[in-house]
């Protein structure tokens, strides 16, 4: 078997493994929380009697231990339950959302990792030079900014003032791709300008790294441009850490943007699972968090992949 | 003078002042009610339009929600039940009760029967006409012992009900006056066969049908063809109705603002005046039953003292919390859960006023060991609550008592601090009439007796003020009962708070009702755009 392949099986072993314990963690977690779903639904309305009715019928009195073995033996037979608030099918509502999701995060991605590491070229080449200056200034503030105040900022200028974009992002199924597009274009801005630095940062560390090496004064000397040396000798050695930030990335973009899909009302996963916690609808929030961790380590055996492959000592080992 | 009233009568024309107090304002003026009253009609009196989207942004929608009614508890689910279902009667706008499924209803002399007549042509969105038995199975499920319903504790009273013909009847242990208020309840509404078989199908006789649910997502509605209280052009005037949860403050004002809602709640009090002032934007406060409370158990050291409490409660600068945790938009409390918007109230109960002489006075009388008084308070708890204990702590202080504070988190809160610590902060919703709201918190017997307030000459004089079908006697039992709390009550009363919602200034037809936000949710129901 190719060493690739056999690295991917192994991580993917292991993947699997990691999400067992994962769910177990989550579950335990749950139990830890104050009060139960009952009590979140009925909330200030529940009596005595309303409430031992409807943990009766959530089957909330039974052993914690037989409620997680229910669910596993569910989700290992690709099972997710139904919730235990409004008894929708899990499987279905996290179909839906997390379409909504990668649908966002597929064009913050596409629009911010070619602009960061575009970027992050130009900074190296106008290293300490104003473009230089000017690109890390502005990523860096956009990334100290809080995302909900730059969403803010966008939506009252974009959406209040000048009416170009809707102030929240209402996609229903059916609706025609440009228009979908029209309806995130201001998330889709906000996540860009959060991410944009942290992967344009460290492409200029990682290529001005590569910059100092004996080669790069080689090239240097043959007499290519500064621009040809940084993107044929210098940025293809720095693939690698690159490849890790963008991978970071790329997992914020799917599991972290709750704050995002609150201020633009964003129907996506993270604002499903936040609502399953504060009902401590558990099946829900096992069900968000394997998928979470799923979508990390995932994305890390890829970034793995993409390292060895970009390196030819670890391509061809001895 | 004309100018002035021009101003007053457009205000009335944009929902901001009612018919009454139009005619109150313009007799101020000097001039004649009949004069006033064509002032009015040449600029208020506009036709309904039919037709066209009514887009909400509406607060209090999750993911969890679901649409069955004995589920609800915020305001998205309400909102949309509002449209797709009806209980038997309606709490309309002066605070009496119309007709909606039941076309009339009569108690009998001392309150223990009642029976509510069926309108005939009503009809299901699923085409079949309402029945006496849907009305009953509909409250079985709601009071049965398998009932996890929010209503439990409205139908609780209830000793046996029948059908009898068209006719729903209730037959109650002990006789009730308000008995049809409590039918008015949001989760009562009428299902198909009670909703035994789908609690969840969302099949009512509304002048909307639900056409798509994603819950904390949106819902949309389209207008019934053959709703049985008239055509557009008289109820109803929509085509269709969208709700869309935005739980974000600024988000709801923003999308109010780009014009792609038409209607909003809970506009924050700190910015209201701020966006009342957009042209495009009107900004509605209507004044409320509900109240935010500091509550002490009346049978726990040291708020079993009553001196203690007048303490507390004197320390308690009622004018400051309305001015800065409300700015303005709500009223003083009076250490008691009724207020004005209360039918039968009581206006001569003298308000107890800041007075921190008299605190200290009590402070000494109460014996109090000087220990630390902690109150608890979450964010969650109401709107302002971390401020406003802040506040109170500082008067306190000036007073002499050590109050402290202790901040919880919100998550949890309802079950971990509320109806379990002795001193905390709360809010209540109001309710339609003083019997409920005495009923639902302050009986001795009352699940949610949040102040463990247990009087027996309380709840006596709350048990006869409910069987007495003479409004005068009652009015003066709910005084007796009304002084009592305020003088000994465990739950002091800062504030009531107004509903401060915002609608476009397309939208035509508001009339406020005191009973909840946004016409209590029928601003899809009787609003149009012009």
């Amino acid at each position: 078997m190719h060493p690739i392949l056999k690295l991917v099986a192994e991580r993917l072993a292991l993947g699997v493994l990691l999400l067992f314990a994962a769910s177990a963690l989550i579950f335990g977690l749950t139990e830890i929380l104050p009060g139960d779903a009952a009590q979140a639904i009925l909330g200030q309305s529940a009596t005595p009697e309303s409430l031992a009715n409807l943990r009766e019928e959530m089957g909330l009195n039974r052993p914690a231990l037989t409620r997680y073995f229910e669910w596993l033996g569910g989700i290992v037979t690709g099972d997710m339950g139904v919730a235990l608030t409004n008894k929708l099918p899990i499987g279905e509502q996290i179909a839906r959302r997390m379409s909504s999701t990668l649908f966002l995060a597929f064009w913050a991605a596409i629009i911010s990792v070619p602009l960061a590491i575009l970027l992050g070229l130009i900074a190296v080449r106008y290293q300490n030079r104003w473009p230089d200056k000017l690109i890390s200034g502005i990523t860096l503030a956009s990334i100290s900014l809080p995302e909900f105040m730059i969403a803010y900022i966008l939506v009252f200028f974009f959406a209040v003032k000048l009416f170009w974009a809707p102030s929240f992002a209402s996609i229903s199924p059916g609706m025609p791709l440009l228009e979908q597009l029209h309806a995130i274009s201001l998330p889709v801005a906000v996540l860009t300008m959060v991410v944009l630095a942290h992967m344009m940062r460290m492409t200029r560390a990682a290529i001005l790294n590569v910059m100092q090496s004996a080669y790069i004064e080689t090239a240097e000397l043959k007499g290519l441009t500064t621009f040809k040396v940084i993107y044929r000798h210098a940025f293809p050695n720095a693939i690698a850490p690159i490849v890790n930030v963008v991978m970071i990335n790329l997992a914020y973009l799917v599991v972290g943007v709750v704050v995002v899909e609150v201020v633009f009302a964003y129907p996506g996963m993270g604002q499903y699972l936040v609502d399953a916690v504060v009902k401590r609808d558990v099946p829900v929030v096992l069900a968000c968090g394997v998928i979470f961790a799923a979508v990390y380590i995932i994305l890390n055996i890829v970034a793995d992949v993409v390292s060895i492959l970009a390196n030819p000592r670890l391509r061809h080992p001895k | 003078m004309s100018h002035e009233l021009e101003h007053l009568s457009a205000e009335v024309a944009a929902g901001k002042m009612t018919r009454r107090e139009f005619m109150a304002r313009a007799a101020a003026l000097g001039v004649t009610a009949a004069i006033a009253s064509s002032m009015l009609a040449t600029e208020a009196k506009a036709t309904p339009v039919a037709g066209g989207t009514f887009k909400m942004g509406i607060q209090g929608g999750e993911s969890t929600n679901s649409q069955d009614p004995a589920t609800w508890a915020s305001d998205v689910p309400l909102a949309g039940g509002f449209l797709w279902g009806e209980p038997l009667v309606e709490l309309v706008a002066d605070g009496s009760l119309k007709g909606l499924v039941a076309e009339s209803w009569e108690g009998s002399d001392d309150a223990t029967v009642w029976r509510f007549k069926i309108r005939s042509g009503v009809t299901f969105s699923n085409g079949a006409a309402v029945t006496a038995d849907d009305v009953l199975k509909t409250m079985e499920r709601h009071s049965n012992e398998e009932s996890k319903s929010g209503a439990l504790g409205i139908v609780q009273g209830i000793e046996s009900m029948r059908t009898d013909g068209d006719v729903f009847e209730v037959t109650l242990g002990v006789g009730n006056a308000d008995l049809p208020y409590l039918m008015a309840d949001y989760h009562l509404i009428i299902q198909p066969g009670g909703g035994f078989d789908d609690p969840a199908a969302a099949i009512g006789t509304g002048p909307y049908t639900l056409e798509t649910d994603e819950p904390g997502v949106r819902m949309t509605f389209a207008r019934k063809a053959d709703y049985w209280g008239g055509d557009q052009t008289q109820v109803a005037h929509y085509d269709a109705v969208e709700i869309i949860v935005l739980n974000d403050a600024t988000a709801r004002t923003a999308a109010l603002q780009s014009g792609q809602v038409d209607a909003i709640n809970r506009v924050e009090p700190k910015i209201a005046k701020l966006l009342d002032r957009a042209p495009t934007v009107n900004v509605l406060s209507t004044q409320g039953r509900g109240h935010y409370v500091f509550i002490m158990h009346v049978d726990t050291a040291p708020f079993d003292e009553n001196e203690l409490r007048l303490a507390l409660k004197h320390a308690l600068n009622r004018e400051e919390m309305v001015e800065k945790i409300l700015q303005g938009y709500g009223s003083v409390g009076n250490d008691m859960p009724i207020n004005a918007a209360y039918p039968l109230f009581d206006d001569t109960i003298p308000q107890r006023e800041f007075n921190l002489e008299k605190a200290a006075e009590h402070y000494k009388k109460s014996g109090h060991d000087g220990s630390p008084i902690i109150l608890r308070t979450a964010d969650g708890a109401f709107p302002g609550a971390v401020d406003a204990a802040a506040l109170f702590q500082q008067s306190c202080q000036a007073a002499g008592i050590p109050l402290e504070i202790k901040r919880e988190p919100n998550d949890g809160y309802w079950s971990e601090v509320w109806n379990v610590q002795p001193f905390c902060c709360s809010y209540w919703g109001g309710r339609p009439v003083q019997d409920q709201m005495y009923s639902t918190a302050y009986l001795s017997t009352a699940d949610w007796n949040d102040t463990r307030w247990k009087r027996p000459e309380f709840d006596e004089m709350l048990l006869e003020a409910r069987a007495e079908i003479d409004e005068a006697k009652r009015k003066e039992i709910y005084s007796k009962m009304g002084r009592m709390m305020n003088e000994e009550g465990g739950v002091m009363v800062p504030m009531f708070n107004d509903f401060v919602d915002a609608v476009s200034a397309k939208v035509q037809g508001w009339e406020a009702n005191p009973n909840g936000p946004q016409m209590y949710w029928k601003t899809g129901k009787y609003t149009w755009k012009a």
